[in-house]
């Protein structure tokens, strides 16, 4: 009995702890984000909230208040980034995946060099610049700082995702008298299609979550969820930041479903090459 | 509703691809006679793939020109050529179903829809897979796939059809008969087609006649028949069926033959042209008999290795020119190693060939015609 104890149990207890413990990591902020959207009433010493209720959730759907309004933007502003990265993403990633370009490296690399520097800096500048166009305050100064950031991503998705289609496809449709427009069309981007919309997705997310870019460019005229959530909290306002970082949870855990259903892996195998 | 066939000549002159510093298909020259099924067949990496892409228009020449029928094809693009290739890897498109696989060209080519699936339905039956046009590619034996492939190229009655080496991604059993339908197929449609192989006995199977390719070059061209009997060099020689490559002496020639010492026995072999001296020569394993003891006419040899295989025996024999490789139908009587034979040569399946050497790795022959 008692080596069935050592020999089985014991070995399990360290597992189990560290099982714990990143449940805890994970479920922990959780429950206690579920905890504020619902709280009405809740201060310090409580463990638990005093009243509970729906009200906030109430306040955050209200249909002309604040957050209602700021999530219409950051949903058009992610769906406007997207387009615009994608627009830019397929034939760069195509030209990449496909032309022998000579500095194919240092291109994939270029496009990493806004991340490359403190964003707070870069968008002070950026800003500055921006006002000077008349982009600052502007759905569209926005959008083309979170494209900027989301281009990063698409554009090598993108590469990983047409180099993992066969070239010989191609072949066979030239061969078979198809154009080059045609080819592309009918081919390489339904073959790709599956990379395309992970890095669209990705994009989306990116887009959403934004928020140092979007606090520089877009204040005050465009506000978005995370302006609100950070407005929130420094409100003090605990239920609607709560509520608003659920909202933004639901896309992220979206697309993990997303990638893990429909992604091939070797479309992701690919992203490093 | 049937084929029809709009089979044309293939003719290269002169033609060189060349990658940078890479020199994959060096100055070749052949011609293709409308209908006939024409093999190219060499080790890996001698340019066979690239000579068919060239053909198709995939790749396009460095140097030289290119015929099909009477028109001059070097310069015009893969889709304004009407050649269809079955690819090694079949390239079938996965996403989309076996009809629209192989409507696919009818489709992009603005053929009506109404014929177009009537003309795909043709091709399906001529390679046997009529109830499978549903299906998507994946879901397919790589035998069904290769079919695919097949009646994809065949639904546009091309001028000329290529395959490059069908039958390797193919498991043994299937190819025997993938191989003879594939013949079929082209015989009664009358195509031309140019068959890309590495395997001998594929090619001496389905070929009118054969290219036989060497370091990018030909090494020697004519019917299976012809190789066989007489291969212009040892390269060939080995490489279609096997041979024992020995040395010997021409003593003198006249006419169609010439007079030839090996070791010490004298044949009479025809050739066209042979200076005496030292020379070389093939003889098939099939071509050797043996007879047992030592007192028989023939050469001395003694039984180093015996093998049964059944239908044949393969013996090694150790002689005064060497070791001899021996194929031998008469298994009733095997002889055991240490065994002293007696060594004749028939004269179909002993040629004297033409390079002195016998070096397979060193400069490209000439030409063999
Ligand atoms: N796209 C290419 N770029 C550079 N070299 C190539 C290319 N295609 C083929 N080659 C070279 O040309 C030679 C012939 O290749 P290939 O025609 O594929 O031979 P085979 O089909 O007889 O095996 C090889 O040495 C190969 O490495
Ligand atoms: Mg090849």
């Amino acid at each position: 009995m008692s080596n069935v104890w050592r020999g089985v149990v014991v070995p399990w207890i360290p597992r189990a702890i560290l099982l714990g413990l990143f449940a805890f990591a994970i479920f922990g902020p959780l429950a206690n984000l579920l905890l504020w959207s619902v709280a009405e009433v809740w201060y310090f010493p409580h463990k638990l909230p005093l009243e509970w209720g729906f009200d906030f959730w109430r306040q955050v759907f209200k249909p002309r208040g604040n957050a209602m309004l700021s999530l219409n933007n950051s949903i058009i502003i992610a769906i406007f980034t997207v387009i615009v990265s994608l627009a830019i993403a397929i034939p760069a990633g195509y030209a990449l995946a496909r032309r022998n370009l000579p500095w194919r490296s240092l291109i994939l690399i270029a496009f990493l060099l806004p991340q490359a520097f403190p964003s707070v800096a870069v968008y002070i500048n950026v800003a500055r610049i921006f006002y000077g166009f008349g982009l600052a305050g502007t759905y569209v100064g926005v959008v083309l700082v979170h494209t900027v950031q989301g281009l990063v991503f698409a554009v090598w998705i993108a590469t990983a995702a047409f180099s993992a289609v066969d070239r010989e496809l191609e072949e066979a449709a030239r061969n078979l008298g198809a154009s080059g427009l045609r080819t592309f069309m009918t081919i390489t981007l339904p073959l790709a299609l599956p990379g395309i919309m992970a890095s669209a997705i990705f994009v989306f997310l990116i887009s959403l979550d934004e928020f140092t870019g979007t606090f520089f460019v877009g204040v005050p005229d465009v506000v978005t969820m995370p302006l609100l959530l950070f407005n929130a909290s420094m409100e003090g306002n605990y239920q609607i930041a709560s509520i608003t970082s659920l909202l933004l949870l639901v896309p992220s855990v979206g697309f993990m479903l997303f990638i893990e259903r429909f992604l091939k892996a070797d479309v992701l195998a690919k992203v490093g090459n | 509703m049937t084929m029809t066939s709009h089979a044309a000549s293939v003719r290269f002159e002169n033609v060189t691809k060349a990658y940078g510093a890479v020199v994959a298909v060096d100055r070749v020259s052949f011609t293709i006679e409308p209908g006939q099924l024409v093999t190219l067949l060499g080790p890996s990496g001698c340019g066979k793939t690239t000579t068919l892409r060239l053909i198709a228009g995939l790749e396009m020449a460095t140097d030289g020109k290119i015929y099909i029928g009477e028109n001059d094809v070097t310069k015009l693009p893969v889709t304004d050529r009407d050649v269809s290739m079955v690819f090694q890897s079949y390239a079938l498109f996965p996403h989309m179903s076996v009809n629209e696989n192989v409507g696919y060209g009818l489709k992009v080519s603005g053929v009506k829809k109404r014929e177009a699936q009537e003309r795909s339905q043709e091709a399906l039956r001529l390679v046997g897979l009529s109830d499978l046009g549903e299906r998507m590619p994946a879901a397919l034996s790589g035998g069904q796939q290769q079919r695919v492939a097949v009646a994809r190229a065949l639904v546009l009655e091309p001028q000329v059809l290529l395959f490059d080496e069908p039958l390797s991604n193919l498991d043994a059993k299937l190819r025997r008969r993938v191989r003879e339908e594939v013949r079929e197929i082209q015989q009664n449609l009358g195509l031309t087609t140019v068959y890309v192989t590495h395997d001998q006995e594929e090619a001496l199977a389905v070929s009118d006649r054969i290219v036989v390719m060497k370091n990018a070059a030909i090494a020697q061209e004519g019917t299976p028949r012809e190789l066989y009997d007489n291969p212009a060099d040892s390269f060939v020689a080995d490489f279609i069926g096997d041979a024992n490559i020995v040395e010997g002496t021409v003593l003198g020639s006249g006419g169609e033959t010439a007079n030839v010492r090996i070791g010490s026995l004298e044949l009479e072999l025809p050739c066209r042209s042979a200076a005496a001296g030292p020379a070389k020569i093939a003889i098939r394993p099939e071509a050797i008999r043996l007879s047992a003891g030592d007192h028989g006419a023939g050469m001395r040899g003694t039984v180093r290795k015996a093998t049964y295989l059944g239908n044949h025996l393969e013996y090694t024999i150790e002689t005064e020119i060497g070791q001899l490789f021996v194929s031998d139908p008469h298994v009733e009587s095997p002889a055991a190693p240490g065994d002293a034979v007696a060594v004749q040569f028939e004269r179909r399946g002993v040629t004297l060939i033409s390079d002195q050497t016998g070096d397979t790795n060193g400069a490209p022959e000439p030409s063999a015609r």
